[in-house]
């Protein structure tokens, strides 16, 4: 089909025009129409993209499905998608029905709730979607404005802080990666991405003020691209905003704030700063190691000492996130392949475990730790999927949380062993503080009056669980679903990477003196 | 035939754990149970099998990126397959026992169902046990490592209601989790340096790692001593070996049951598994091979010096358990892996025998695990005194002296510490005889305080003790066959003449030259056969032509400890306080363990809380976000008018607002940027 892509970046958009224009009304039918047609808009949306995922010929490392069209002033609409996208379009679609699914209770502004997620979708999708620099700064601007709704209208006690926080950080990231994208226009004279993949950006030495900038236009732009993924990922030292949003999100807005929000500045290192600017990543590749490698360590360390279930979880993830930086600038194929999978492993994990906090936030509406104790007396079910998630979120083989850690490791072992070395001791510290986060919430004897009548999950969260544990494990016990499609797509990417490089052994070798 | 091995307690694992209630307990256990015996029939048939070469089956794909392949698969050798039997049997000894041990339990209240979960998590155990030492790759490997290690924590922390199980199971798995940082470092530099994660184009390169030097964080390494460190690690944290060793110990808040299967038998020796699979490489890494002696050899020494002093009856078991892994590494330090793997297979049965017996103990006395309240219970509980006493005679090494007539401690063990005279190590030898010595102290002092002397603690308790039920006593029995015979009909094998252990663990020999002398046999090349053993090293064959006070050396060792622990247990039942009392400060440091727990408590665990304190109060909180917000301070009051409006309900209009803005923004940039 022609216009599969815009078909499912386009779906939620129409459902939530849908809802916008025609649902009147604030009564329970009008409700339970917004979520049930939200609920629908989003399955569709999952079944169409299957339908991709089926005709993609993994063995192509191009871009496929390509559509290209004239659009306003100028500016051109086009949409593709390749072994390194395919897979982050699946992961918003397929996590996106169980999303509205997990705020199924909300009774507040149900209908611009569901509105905001369906935008929402629409946005994220585009962000992997687009193949033209305009539209990509479209998608990835915008999908801020309905995040920050989320958070600012259905949020805690301190959201209104929060929000801003969390727009403020991300936003101002982002100016400085628009100034690159007219600088870029300006040099390659094209805003279409894949012409701007083949362009070679300057890499000479260039003078500013009297400091010399080694690989000159190209590091400047990699600089400006890497504030604001940076700060998206997050990476530290920007990452403070990411504890205080996921503290303050209602949970749906967590889920999809951790598992697809996060993704996108790991998919803006692999679309642009590496392939656009090799010879600057190539540079600039210590300072990401040793931030990624602060980042697991030092997060780590934080998140032991966490009193608030949410926000351990949330440093937890920046954790993860070093992993994926450090994976994507070793640049073989073992760290992108493993940072992407990492990515998409975080996607059901995090989601997954925000939702495992979600379950008890519901039922007691504190999320502090030490509010519990002792649920697995009344809780079996959700004892065992918290347990199987808090044991991929440690990176048990057999669990897909695993196959990342293993592979982006694997790769930054070949480029630097002190990195390798450090953040392996995320290893050892991701498991002391989730099996001590467990042991507090889960374990013990159940002692505490307001827990004596809690219930087990129903089975609409076990609905919502179901799919994750199959994902997690089926991932962590035949990796290769991941790999074969992304495979190829991260060989093309660096072959052309590392030939650039050769090209411009010379800038580098001086670089590097 | 080997995949149902693997694959029969997964299933098991998974119809008790989750078909439980549609079927009942009890039919899941038994379920579960006839699984893991099935596969234990099939073990030994793959036993008595001949492996001159190693069988590969790939049962399914598993990591593929680029150049790092590993699929599922299984490496069917002889070291394979005498892990398989060790693994299988005790594990269905230990599923039948447990029939008897967890019928009833106290710790649970009535109407909780606890038994068909305890079964689904031993079944799981012994199918990531299976898939460890079935691997065929460093990955797999690796699964079966941790998953091991997830099945022990779930199992020391079975009794969820208790803090100190908790604890334990947390230590547990966060203490091996330090091995295996070590032990994935190690897979990382191989990748790194063959460019394989299989085991045979690791071997097929091993020699060239002896000849490659490396940077590895601050300095340069050999490549085969650096990989064969790291891994060793790993090992030194599955096997409880010194300065990794603090968990096992607390391990034991486990179920007895447990503690026979995975704290003594099989779990606790993937380490020394690990570094047999691994000769190739460690027979061309002698400073790793140093390392690897010395650290077996002082925690035998050490282990066995904190099992004087213990009170409770399974930690004494489990120290004693730590110091012989300590015995076994020793061999496979000066390179007998054979003897390492004899000592693994026979230590399985009568260290399993122990524990059960143990059990079969507190089970009669109503979870009593103090020693100091048992006392007499030889008529009480006849047949599991036979079996301790059999398992006693076991691991304290009881046996002809220069002959290889005794039980399968005395065979194995003996084997050990000739050959490491024979090594030349001769300081690691004195250690190991010291050692064996207090192995046999501990050994009779728990015999004689538990079923010798007068009923001491709670009259009550002792007028209640009770013998076991049968479906317990089997096992015991079973096993205690095995710890009486296995040294004696599998000497030959593990320990007799060189061209017969080469022959039985597959290594080719040329025809001609094995009919005159094994030691001038053409050398293997590394990878073929389950082990290797490097053309220069010839510690098994000097090991039967040592003097002979050497062999008789651990026999005198026992009989001392034996002599001493009766004057002191048995004659003089007041020597021991009054010892404690005269040497204090000796008593003390022994009793809390060298004060390890207390040294990582203030190193380790104290400091990276403070430290995760700090970093989030002052890191994030002061410097990064007071810096953050300092910047922004210019911003807030703006960020407050908007605040306030976002809560009166404009926020769709500025929702527009800004796209609207973005939209414009960016055609302009672009417009402008475009007519340059």
């Amino acid at each position: 089909m022609q216009n599969l892509l815009s078909i499912i970046t386009f779906l939620p958009l129409l459902a939530a025009a849908i809802l916008a224009l025609f649902l009147r009304g604030e009564d329970k039918a009008a409700q339970d129409n917004a979520r049930w047609l939200a609920l629908i808009a989003t399955s569709a949306t999952f079944v169409v993209s299957v339908f991709l995922l089926a005709q993609f010929n993994p063995a192509d490392p191009r871009f496929q499905f390509v559509e290209e069209r004239e659009w306003i002033f100028g500016l051109r609409y086009k949409m593709g998608v390749d072994g390194i996208s395919i897979l982050f379009v699946m992961l918003t679609t397929f996590l996106m029905p169980l999303t509205i699914l997990a705020c199924w209770d909300v009774t507040r502004r149900v209908k611009e709730y569901m509105v905001a997620f369906l935008v929402l979708e629409t946005l994220m999708i585009g962000v992997f979607t687009a193949l033209d620099l305009v539209l990509f700064y479209l998608f990835f601007e915008a999908g801020l404005i309905p995040m920050f709704l989320i958070i600012g209208i259905w949020g805690g006690k301190d959201r209104i802080y929060a929000a801003f926080k969390f727009f403020l950080y991300t936003f101002l990231g982002s100016v400085l990666m628009l100034v690159a994208m007219v600088a870029m226009y300006v040099d390659a004279g094209t805003t279409d991405i894949p012409r701007l993949l083949r362009h070679s950006f300057d890499a000479g030495p260039m003078e500013i003020m009297g400091w010399q900038v080694l690989g000159g236009m190209q590091t400047l732009l990699w600089l400006a691209f890497f504030a604001s993924f940076a700060v998206k990922l997050p990476m530290w030292p920007v990452h403070t905003w990411l504890p205080d949003a996921h503290v303050q999100a209602p949970t749906a807005g967590s889920v999809v704030l951790a598992a697809i929000l996060l993704k996108m500045g790991g998919y803006g290192f692999l679309r642009f700063s590496l392939p656009m600017f090799p010879v600057a990543s190539q540079i600039m590749a210590p300072l990401v190691f040793w931030l990624s490698a602060i980042a697991v360590v030092y997060t780590s360390l934080v998140a032991l000492m966490q009193e608030d279930m949410k926000k351990l979880v949330a440093y937890s993830s920046v954790a993860h996130m070093g992993y994926v930086t450090m994976g994507i600038f070793a640049a073989n194929q073992q760290g992108v392949d493993g940072a992407i999978f990492q990515m998409i492993s975080h996607g059901f994990i995090s989601g997954a475990l925000f939702l495992c906090v979600g379950v008890i936030y519901d039922r007691m509406h504190t999320r502090e730790i030490a509010a519990y104790g002792g649920l697995v007396n009344r809780m079996p079910v959700y004892a065992a999927v918290f347990m199987l998630f808090t044991m991929a979120n440690v990176g048990l083989p057999g669990t897909s949380g695993f196959v990342g850690e293993f592979l982006t490791l694997a790769g930054v072992f070949q480029v630097s062993t002190w990195v390798a070395a450090v953040a392996a001791t995320g290893v050892i510290l991701s498991a002391a503080y989730a099996l001590w986060l467990y042991r507090r919430v889960v374990f013990g004897d159940l002692i505490k009056e307001s827990l004596k009548s809690i219930a087990d999950m129903t089975r609409r969260e076990k609905a919502i669980f179901a799919p994750l544990v199959a994902m997690t494990l089926l991932l962590g016990v035949y990796p290769a679903l991941v790999t074969d499609i992304v495979g190829p797509s991260v060989a093309s990417l660096l072959s052309g990477y590392h030939s650039a490089l050769a090209e411009a052994q010379g800038l580098v070798r001086l670089a590097l003196n | 035939m080997a995949t149902v091995v693997l694959l029969a307690p997964l299933v098991g694992a998974l119809i008790c754990g989750f078909g439980w209630r549609l079927i009942g307990e009890q039919a899941g256990q038994v379920i579960a149970t006839a699984l893991v015996v099935l596969a234990a029939i099939l073990s030994w048939i793959l036993f008595f099998g001949s492996y001159d070469e190693a069988q590969r089956i790939v049962l399914m794909r598993f990591l593929d990126s680029g150049s790092l392949v590993a699929d599922w698969a299984i490496r069917l050798d002889r070291l394979t397959a005498i892990m398989l039997v060790v693994v299988t049997t005790v594990s269905a000894l230990v599923h039948l026992y447990s029939f008897g041990y967890m019928a009833h339990d106290d710790n649970w209240r009535p109407g909780e169902h606890y038994q068909a979960r305890f079964f689904a998590y031993l079944s799981f155990f012994t199918f990531a046990m299976l898939a460890l030492v079935t691997a065929d790759n460093l990955v797999q490997m690796f699964f079966g490592w941790e998953g091991v290690g997830v099945a022990s924590y779930l199992l020391i922390g079975f009794y969820w209601r208790k803090p100190s199980a908790n604890a334990a199971a947390i230590k547990a798995f966060v203490v091996n989790r330090v091995g295996d940082f070590g032990f994935a470092l190690g897979i990382f530099a191989l990748f790194w340096l063959t460019d394989s994660v299989e085991f045979d184009t690791i071997f097929a390169s091993v020699e060239r790692l002896a000849e490659t030097r490396v940077t590895f964080l601050w300095t340069d390494w050999n490549a085969a001593n650096l990989v064969a460190v790291l891994l060793f690690v790993g090992a030194m944290g599955k096997s409880a070996q010194l300065f990794l060793h603090t968990w096992l110990p607390d391990a034991m808040e486990g179920p007895t049951p447990v503690s026979a299967l995975i704290h003594a038998a099989t779990m606790v020796t993937a380490g020394v598994f690990l570094v047999c699979r691994m000769s190739p490489l460690y027979e061309y890494a002698p400073e790793a091979q140093a390392f690897v002696l010395w650290i077996g050899a002082v925690t035998a020494l050490f282990a066995a010096s904190v099992g004087l002093v213990q009170t409770d009856i399974k930690r004494v078991i489990a120290y004693s358990t730590c110091s012989q892994l300590g015995f076994m590494f020793v061999a496979a330090g000066v390179g007998v892996y054979s003897v390492a793997m004899f000592h693994l297979f026979t230590h399985a049965f009568f260290k399993a025998l122990l524990f059960l017996g143990a059990g079969s103990v507190i089970h009669g006395m109503h979870h009593e695990q103090d020693m100091r309240n048992y006392g007499g219970l030889r008529h009480k509980l006849p047949w599991t005194f036979a079996a301790m006493l059999i398992g006693t005679l076991a691991i304290t090494g009881v046996g002809i002296p220069l002959t290889h007539y005794g039980f399968a401690g005395f065979v194995s063990k003996d084997a050990i510490i000739e050959s490491t005279f024979a090594a030349g190590a001769t300081a690691v030898f004195w250690l190991l005889v010291t050692a064996a010595l207090m192995t046999s102290f501990y050994s009779w002092r728990l015999m004689f305080l538990t079923f010798w002397g007068t009923p001491r603690g709670n009259r009550h308790t002792h007028e209640q003790a009770h013998e076991s039920p049968r479906v317990m006593l089997i096992p015991l029995a079973v096993l205690a066959l095995g710890a009486v015979f296995a040294g004696m009909v599998w000497h030959g094998s593990f320990f007799g003449k060189e061209a017969a252990v080469k022959a039985w663990f597959g290594i080719p020999v040329a025809e001609a030259a094995a009919a005159h002398d094994a030691a001038d046999a053409p050398a293997a090349r590394p990878g073929e056969g389950a082990i290797f053993i490097h053309p220069d090293n010839h510690v098994l064959h000097k090991a039967h032509e040592v003097p002979a006070w050497v062999k008789a050396a651990p026999f005198v060792a026992m009989l001392l400890g034996l002599g001493l622990a009766y004057q002191f247990y048995i004659r003089r039942p007041d020597w021991p306080a009054a010892l404690a009392r005269n040497q204090a400060p000796l008593y003390a440091f022994l009793l809390n363990k060298w004060y390890f727990d207390e040294i990582y408590d203030w190193v380790f665990v104290r400091p990276a809380k403070a430290l995760g304190r700090l970093l989030w109060k002052q890191g994030d909180g002061a410097v990064i976000d007071g810096g953050i917000n300092g910047l922004a301070m210019g911003v807030i009051p703006y960020v407050t008018r908007l605040a306030g409006r976002a809560q009166s309900g404009y926020v769709f209009h500025y929702a527009f607002a800004m796209v609207v803005g973005i939209a414009i923004l960016v055609t302009w940039m672009t417009l402008a940027g475009g007519g340059k």
